[in-house]
């Protein structure tokens, strides 16, 4: 458990999920807030009220909705609720964020503290390359009208005097895409953002909250409804016991089958390979990796330049879509993965039908009382092969592109480059590529350091 | 050689979810001098998530007796008590 946020976040999904299995969330959800923050408990925010109302926009959020939707004030939880059973939408977008819960922090910026001794040397005066800082009754002073936040200063302070105040999500974001509103709260412009969830992972108020769709997976559950899960390769990591006692444990639930997403990755480095080898045949310099959504967005709304480079074979998680129809056509698929971008692809996949992350997966399984370690292993008809299951780290996209290559066009040379977690410096550095002024005929990109198995949404980092 | 204590750390499900993953480390942050007297296991729900609060999860057992709300600072406390060597800095 990294933090409190966290925490509490899985305690309330946990119960929520309880209380449907129960048959009690229609006559309890209203109370959740309040059984969770009873009378005179102590509180996580300045009071119980308060954390009342972030614990109703969050159990908002997990029906699907938007957190500041109009009028959700006045509406009860008992309302939202109905509307989630009766009309079964899909959420507009995979993230929100709630006015109540965000502190609108302070702006990021330079400040000296009662650390400073006003010392004869003055570095930070003599560092700064905007001449912002001068020293007044022994005491070093910003003018803001000068600085440009570069933190050169803060480097130079021999007592440590002087820190840079930090706005997280807006700190986290590569792109710019997370901004404060009007009201000095935090906002998502969708025109920019690539869903990669750092604002959410980074949140020290847990503001920013996904729009599940956890309910839609439990009633076409509940109403009889076939559901297939396919399962993103990562989870291997993430749960105790390893994938054989979890896909039982998914089953548990009432899936009618669990499916490998890393079946669906054979297809991608398949006929990713084989995409690379025509493009370099026609002459082309340069083939980016596609399977990560968050980078797939990164280039369509901030580096046009690089589209053309982008592979254009389907993701892991397309492909295992089409296997589950093909096997199952009457079934809704669910892909389960750590990734919030996952999420907005699968809206737009017509071979996925809802989306649901590892804490929420791991929430389900809770909350309906399946405990993973006492499962039976799962009946594999063909586990899938090790390089594919490797693509949730990074580097596995490529190797397992590369081992598939090397076998047949030896007079190739492959010339791989990766790029680990996506932040505004390797915004930069995709520019660059798109130039043509780097290195290299084969570009993996991850969004998340690590890969797939450092998602926003992974249990285990 | 003295008795070793036996450190059980719940994977249930919920106590997984709610902070076992992180405890399941523990081993690599025992001062040298404790870990040939730890024996760590994880097992499977203790069932205690049911019929207490969800609030204390997750749960150990040390030698035996159950502890809620169990992190990594807490359970070395619990085994600083029945260990004579002091720890090191964590
Ligand atoms: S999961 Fe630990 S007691 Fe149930």
């Amino acid at each position: 458990m990294s933090n409190g946020a966290e925490r509490l976040r899985r305690e309330l999904m946990i119960r929520f999920v309880r209380e449907f299995k129960n048959g009690t969330l229609e006559k309890n959800i209203d109370r959740i807030p309040f059984a969770i923050r009873p009378a005179q408990s102590a509180s996580s925010r300045c009071c119980i009220y308060h954390d009342r109302a972030v614990l109703k926009y969050r159990l908002m959020t997990m029906l699907g909705f938007d957190c500041g939707d109009d009028g959700c004030e006045e509406r009860p939880l008992s309302g939202y609720l109905e509307e989630a059973q009766s009309s079964d939408l899909r959420p507009s977008q995979p993230l929100t964020v709630s006015a109540a819960g965000c502190d609108g922090c302070p702006e990021s910026r330079i400040n000296v503290t009662t650390n400073c001794r006003g010392c004869f040397a003055r570095p930070c005066v003599f560092s700064c390359p905007k001449q912002a800082i001068s020293v007044e009754d022994h005491h070093a002073k910003v003018d803001y009208s000068k600085c440009i936040k570069c933190g050169k200063c803060l480097q130079v302070c021999p007592f440590n005097a002087i820190i840079k105040t930090k706005v997280p999500c807006e700190d986290a974001c590569p792109v710019g895409a997370i901004r404060k509103d009007g009201t000095g709260h935090a906002s998502i412009d969708f025109d920019k953002c690539i869903y990669c969830g750092k604002c959410f992972a980074k949140c020290p108020f847990g503001a920013v909250m996904e729009r599940s769709e956890l309910y839609r997976v439990m009633r076409h559950i509940r109403d009889g409804r076939k559901v297939v899960a396919l399962v993103a390769p990562s989870a291997q990591f993430q749960f105790p016991g390893g994938i054989g006692k979890l896909f039982s444990a998914i089953a548990a639930v009432g899936f009618a089958d669990v499916i490998e997403v890393a079946l669906g990755a054979e297809l991608t480095t398949e006929n990713e390979a084989k995409e690379f080898v025509e493009r370099l045949r026609k002459g082309e310099k340069l083939m980016t990796t596609s399977c990560c959504t968050a980078y797939v967005e990164l280039v369509r709304k901030h580096a046009q330049e690089l589209q053309s480079c982008v592979s254009s074979t389907p993701s892991p998680m397309r492909y295992a879509g089409m296997l589950a129809r093909d096997k199952h056509p009457d079934a809704l698929t669910v892909f389960i993965g750590p990734c919030i971008a996952k999420r907005f692809e699968a809206f737009q996949s017509e071979n996925i039908d809802m989306a649901m992350s590892f804490e929420e997966l791991g929430s389900l399984l809770a909350g309906w009382g399946v405990d993973i370690m006492s499962q039976p292993e799962w009946p594999m008809p063909r586990p899938a092969i090790a390089t594919a299951r490797n693509f949730a780290k990074s580097c596995g996209v490529t190797d397992a592109v590369l081992t598939e290559l090397l076998g047949e066009n030896s007079d190739l040379k492959l010339d791989s480059k990766f790029i680990n977690g996506i932040d505004a410096k390797t915004a930069l550095q995709l520019k660059l590529y798109a130039k043509g002024k780097l290195p290299g005929n084969f570009l993996e990109v991850m969004s998340c350091p690590g890969g797939c198995v450092g998602g926003p949404c992974s249990l285990v980092r | 050689m003295q008795d070793k204590i036996k450190l059980e750390i719940c994977c249930g499900t919920t106590c997984y979810m709610l902070g076992a993953a992180e405890l399941m480390t523990i081993e690599d942050t025992l001062p040298d001098a404790w870990k040939d007297r730890v024996d760590v296991f994880a097992i499977p729900c203790m069932d205690l998530c049911t019929r207490e609060d969800i609030g204390r999860a997750p749960f150990v057992r040390i030698d035996g007796e159950v502890m809620g709300n169990a992190t990594l600072e807490t359970v070395h406390r619990a085994l600083s008590k029945l260990l004579p060597i002091e720890p090191e800095e964590v």
